[in-house]
Parts: C-alpha cells; sequence; structure tokens
C-alpha cells in the first residue's frame, strides 16, 4: 500500500513513536488507575489518616460537643485509666487467646483434611464440598446456628449429646454465658466456619509437591509419616507459614460473631469481647470516636507488626 | 507384598473412616439449620429431636415473608433486593475499575507508575476494620443509604493486586501485535487483555461477591432504618426478638445463604480455585 507520507516524514514519525507512545501511555495510565486510586485514597488512606487524628481529640461522632485535641490521652487510659483499660485489656488478651489457640488447632485439622483429600481416593471431591460448605455461610448466620446449638437449655443439641453420652449425670451447662467455656465456643463455631478457607490453601500447596519426590522417598522405604516430614511438610512451608500469617490477622479481625452473641444470645460479654467490639462498644454506648479510633490505630500497629514478623521468617526460612 | 496391600487397604479405609466423620461434623449445623426451617419452631430447640425430620412444612417461609411486612420491622424482599444490589454493584464496579488499574500497573509505562503501585502494596496490608469507624464519622450524612454500603468496596488495593500479577503472567507477544495493528491501550485492554483473563476476573468475582454478601460490620456502623438493611444485618435483628421464633429464624438463614449456596454448588470447582489461587500469590 502507498504511503500518502513522504519518505523523510515517515522516519520522522517512526523516531519519535517511542516519545509519543509513551504519552499516551501516561495519559492512558493515569486514567484506567485513576477511578480505583481515588476510591482507595478516599476509603482507606484518608480515614486510616483521620484514625490517627481523631485518636489525639476527645471527639464524638456528631461532635455535639466541640473536639478537644487530647494528645495521646486517649492510648494512655486504654493502658491506664482502671474504667477504659479493664475491657480494653480483657479484648486484647480475649484476642491473642483467640489466635493462640485457633492458629495451632485450625491449622491443624485444615492440614489433616487436605492430606486426606490429597490422597485422591474415589469420592474425595464429593467430601471437599462439605468441608468446604461453612466457608461461604455469612457469620451473622454461623453465630445463630450455634446459638441454639450451644443453648444453654438442656434441649441445646450440646447439652442433649453430652447429656446422652454422660447418661443424664452431668446437668445443662451454659455454654456461651459461662465465663470457662464463652471464648472456646466462639473459637470452636469460628474454626468451623473458616477451617475449609485454610484446607484448599494447603491443599493447592500439597497437589504442587511433585509425585516423584514421593516415589524417591518410598524407595527410600520412607513409612507414611517419614514421606509426611520429609517430603510434605517442606513442600508446603512457605504455603503454611501463609496460613498461619493470614489466620493471625483473621483472629485480630474477629467481631460479627462476638458482637452477635453477646447482644442476642447472652454470651459472656467479658470473656468474649474483642478489640474491634471494643471500640464499637466506645461509639455505640459512649459516643467516644476518639477512643474507637485509638483502639483502631492499636488494632491495625498489632496486624502490621505481626506482618512484618512473618515476612521476615518467610524470607529466612526461604533462603536457608 | 501381600502386606503391602493388606497396610494400603487398611490405611483407606482408616482415611475414609476419618472423613466420613468429618463431613459429618461439618454438615451436622447445616443440616441442623434446613430440617429446622422446615419444622414448626417448637420441635427446633428439641434437643437431639431438633434433627428429625419431622411434620416438615414450609409455614415459616410463608411466616418470615408475614413477620417481615410492615414498616416498623422492614420488608424482606427490601432487606433481600439491598443485599443482591450492594453486592451486585460492588462485584461489577470493583472487577472495571480494579482490573483497569491492574492493567495500567502491569503493563502501561507512565510517569509515577512504581511510586503508585507501592502505595496500593502498602494498602493492601491496612484492614477495613481498622478504618471501619473512622471512615464512619466520615460519611454521617450518607447515612442509611445504599451507596454508602457499596463505594467503600468497590475499589480494592488486594483485587488490584490479583489483577496485577495475572496481567503480568500473560504472553506478551499478543499484546504487542495488537498495538502495531494501532489499537491504543483501551483497545488492547477490552479487546486483547479481558478476553484472555476469564480465570482472575472469575477469582476476583467470587471473592467480592462472598465477602460482600456476609458483610455485617460496615452495615451496622452506618445503618439504623430497616429500609437500608441488608440481610445479614436483619439475620442478628430477627433472631433477637422475643419470643423467638426459631423455625422463621432457621428460614430467614435458609434465604440468606441459598444464593451463595446455589452459586457455590454451580461453580464449586472456581470457588476452590479462587480461595487456593488468592493465597498461592499472596
Amino acid at each position: 500500500m502507498a504511503s500518502p507520507v513522504s519518505t523523510p516524514m515517515r522516519t520522522l514519525i517512526i523516531a519519535r513513536a517511542p516519545r509519543r507512545r509513551r504519552w499516551r501511555d501516561t495519559r492512558d495510565g493515569v486514567l484506567m488507575s485513576l477511578p480505583a486510586i481515588l476510591g482507595l485514597v478516599a476509603f482507606v488512606a484518608v480515614p486510616f489518616i483521620a484514625a490517627i487524628v481523631l485518636s489525639l481529640y476527645n471527639v464524638q461522632v456528631d461532635q455535639a460537643r466541640a473536639p478537644k485535641f487530647w494528645g495521646l490521652t486517649n492510648y494512655a487510659r486504654l493502658f491506664t485509666d482502671p474504667v477504659v483499660s479493664a475491657s480494653f485489656l480483657r479484648s486484647l488478651v480475649n484476642n491473642f487467646v483467640f489466635a493462640i489457640v485457633v492458629i495451632p488447632v485450625q491449622t491443624g485439622l485444615a492440614l489433616l483434611l487436605a492430606v486426606l483429600l490429597n490422597r485422591k481416593l474415589k469420592g474425595v471431591r464429593f467430601f471437599r464440598t462439605f468441608f468446604f460448605m461453612p466457608v461461604v455461610f455469612p457469620m451473622a448466620l454461623v453465630a445463630v446456628i450455634w446459638r441454639l446449638i450451644l443453648d444453654r437449655s438442656p434441649s441445646g443439641l450440646l447439652n442433649s449429646a453430652v447429656g446422652f453420652v454422660t447418661g443424664g449425670s452431668v446437668p445443662a451447662h451454659d455454654w456461651l454465658g459461662s465465663a470457662a467455656t464463652a471464648l472456646g465456643s466462639v473459637i470452636l463455631l469460628s474454626i468451623w466456619q473458616g477451617v475449609g478457607f485454610q484446607m484448599v490453601i494447603l491443599l493447592a500447596a500439597l497437589q504442587e509437591i511433585p509425585e516423584e519426590r514421593y516415589e524417591a522417598a518410598r524407595l527410600d522405604r520412607a513409612n507414611g509419616w517419614q514421606q509426611f516430614v520429609n517430603v510434605t511438610a517442606p513442600g508446603i512451608r512457605n504455603t503454611l507459614i501463609f496460613v498461619v500469617l493470614l489466620t493471625t490477622i483473621l483472629a485480630f479481625r474477629v467481631y460479627d460473631q462476638v458482637f452477635i452473641l453477646i447482644r442476642t444470645a447472652g454470651a459472656n460479654e467479658g470473656a468474649t469481647q474483642t478489640l474491634l467490639y471494643n471500640a464499637t462498644q466506645a461509639i455505640y454506648s459512649e459516643n467516644n470516636l476518639g477512643r474507637a479510633s485509638s483502639i483502631s490505630v492499636v488494632l491495625f500497629l498489632i496486624i502490621v507488626i505481626i506482618t512484618l514478623i512473618q515476612r521476615r521468617v518467610l524470607r529466612q526460612r526461604s533462603e536457608g | 507384598m501381600s502386606t503391602t496391600t493388606l497396610r494400603r487397604t487398611v490405611s483407606t479405609i482408616r482415611d475414609y473412616i476419618l472423613m466420613v466423620v468429618a463431613a459429618l461434623i461439618m454438615f451436622a449445623p447445616i443440616y441442623y439449620l434446613l430440617v429446622g426451617s422446615l419444622k414448626p419452631s417448637a420441635h427446633v430447640l428439641d434437643g437431639f429431636a431438633g434433627f428429625l425430620p419431622t411434620n416438615l412444612s414450609f409455614d415459616n417461609y410463608v411466616g418470615v415473608f408475614h413477620s417481615l411486612s410492615s414498616d416498623a420491622t422492614g420488608y424482606f424482599w427490601r432487606f433481600l433486593f439491598n443485599s443482591f444490589a450492594i453486592s451486585a454493584v460492588v462485584v461489577i464496579a470493583g472487577l472495571v475499575v480494579n482490573s483497569m488499574a491492574g492493567y495500567a500497573f502491569a503493563r502501561l509505562e507512565w510517569v509515577g507508575r512504581d511510586k503508585v503501585f507501592l502505595l496500593i502494596v502498602l494498602l493492601v496490608i491496612v484492614p477495613f476494620e481498622s478504618v471501619a469507624i473512622p471512615l464512619m464519622s466520615l460519611m454521617q450524612g450518607q447515612r442509611d443509604t445504599l451507596l454508602v454500603q457499596m463505594i467503600p468496596f468497590i475499589a480494592n488495593a488486594f483485587s488490584v493486586f490479583l489483577f496485577y500479577t495475572f496481567f503480568l503472567n500473560l504472553p506478551k507477544s499478543i499484546e504487542e501485535a495488537a498495538r502495531i495493528d494501532g489499537l491504543g491501550s483501551w483497545g488492547t485492554y477490552v479487546r486483547i487483555v479481558v478476553p484472555n483473563a476469564k480465570p482472575v476476573f472469575a477469582t476476583v468475582a467470587i471473592l467480592t461477591f462472598l465477602s460482600s454478601w456476609g458483610q455485617y460490620l460496615w452495615p451496622s456502623l452506618v445503618t439504623s432504618d430497616p429500609s437500608a438493611r441488608p440481610l445479614p444485618l436483619e439475620m442478628s435483628v430477627f433472631s433477637a426478638q422475643v419470643p423467638p421464633d426459631w423455625g422463621q429464624v432457621f428460614a430467614f438463614g435458609t434465604l440468606l445463604v441459598l444464593p451463595v449456596l446455589i452459586v457455590f454448588l454451580i461453580f464449586q470447582r472456581y470457588f476452590v480455585q479462587s480461595v487456593a489461587g488468592s493465597a498461592v500469590k499472596g
């Protein structure tokens, strides 16, 4: 096809093409990423800065009283003022206990289920469906189903089961109301809902391990446990660390089930409250936006610190 | 040789037993919900008898619609509509907005790109829960609207990141050919990149839908009027009525989970791949 542009002109256009393309790329790149950037700035970055600023003020949601600059008073009160710190420190402890129990138990169960599914027996997909199903259940619903299972009356499912096993010698127990079992109950239903999520992640990692490694181990007469320790465990090490990180972060974000069980099912508030519950309580019962913001900042700091520690562990391990 | 076969048979039987037990434990609460929703309310919280499928009927489902049919309680259809509208907008707008950004970061070379991308990566760490309360105080003017329940979740740093990593691994040659043929960035994105990126669109859609449908904290902070309430929030309100009608509560719960459960059973493979995929790249 004959070009209407003369030869010197064409050389010029070709020479200028990269520059023009870069200009177009900049225009299109900015336009294409702008909606996401604006959204993230408006709904993550700005409220994040607002959290820090508000945490330095004595301020209410509707600002009925004029905000007053308080410096670090909100933070100091969280840790030292007995009126505030009792429930705050209790929430902090509950969050840590939740994490310390859930991480090994849930990850262990998830790994067990994943290893079972990875044996490629007939019908594993059928079983996988059941193991994963609770993951799609909204936490608001999980809380309601389990409050009936854990009901304090003798007609609660768990109380019936205990009564059946012990021949009626053990009286009905208030699983959610009693300080001794309330957090354990919340942990139980949270694991039920979440274990399938971890299982699927671990299963994907197990399937990436080449079959030849297992064959080589079998040639060395390694038994099932030895194969697990020497082939499976190293093969999924990084994924395992990732799952632990994820579970830790999720443990500090626990809210829905705790709030619903305390407010509607008589769960023991002291034993089950979490940081986020503590933060919304500051709003709902005292209209204290400053303290709620300072709790939010503490929550954020904990999550960032955990993330950084685990990133480092991950890097060291993969180098080694 | 025969001992090896025997041992393998034994371990296979053991594994089947473990899987059956685990499946029963995982399914029991779901079965309890489904059967309870079809039983007379007095027989739901009734010990082991609550498990027996007796006197089944759809009365509780009819009852849910009757109980939730006034301005004071809110209307069931309204809750359902709110949840669908919020999830649909968040998922669809999220796919458009975040995939465009992912493409811009992965494929276009523009001034300031790397710095902006670093900001996005940093924002992945910020959990929504830690900005929810200050954001609520900033959006007081929008209380009790559907909009306030949608817009904070459309742009999502993690979704941008998932799109970015997927686009980075697409073979560059097709795009280059398209661009030489005179297709600009937009044309290349719409006609070449999007059709070749169905798996990542499915992943982001599923993960977004799952979290959007179950959303509880944010709607509880920004709504007080039943007309703006989504299903999960009404779930806790409905279950707290005195005296409780457990049959209707379970019928409501079934209706709440049914849309996700159906989507899950149909697209199960994608669900499982999405969750696994979200981790491997993270």
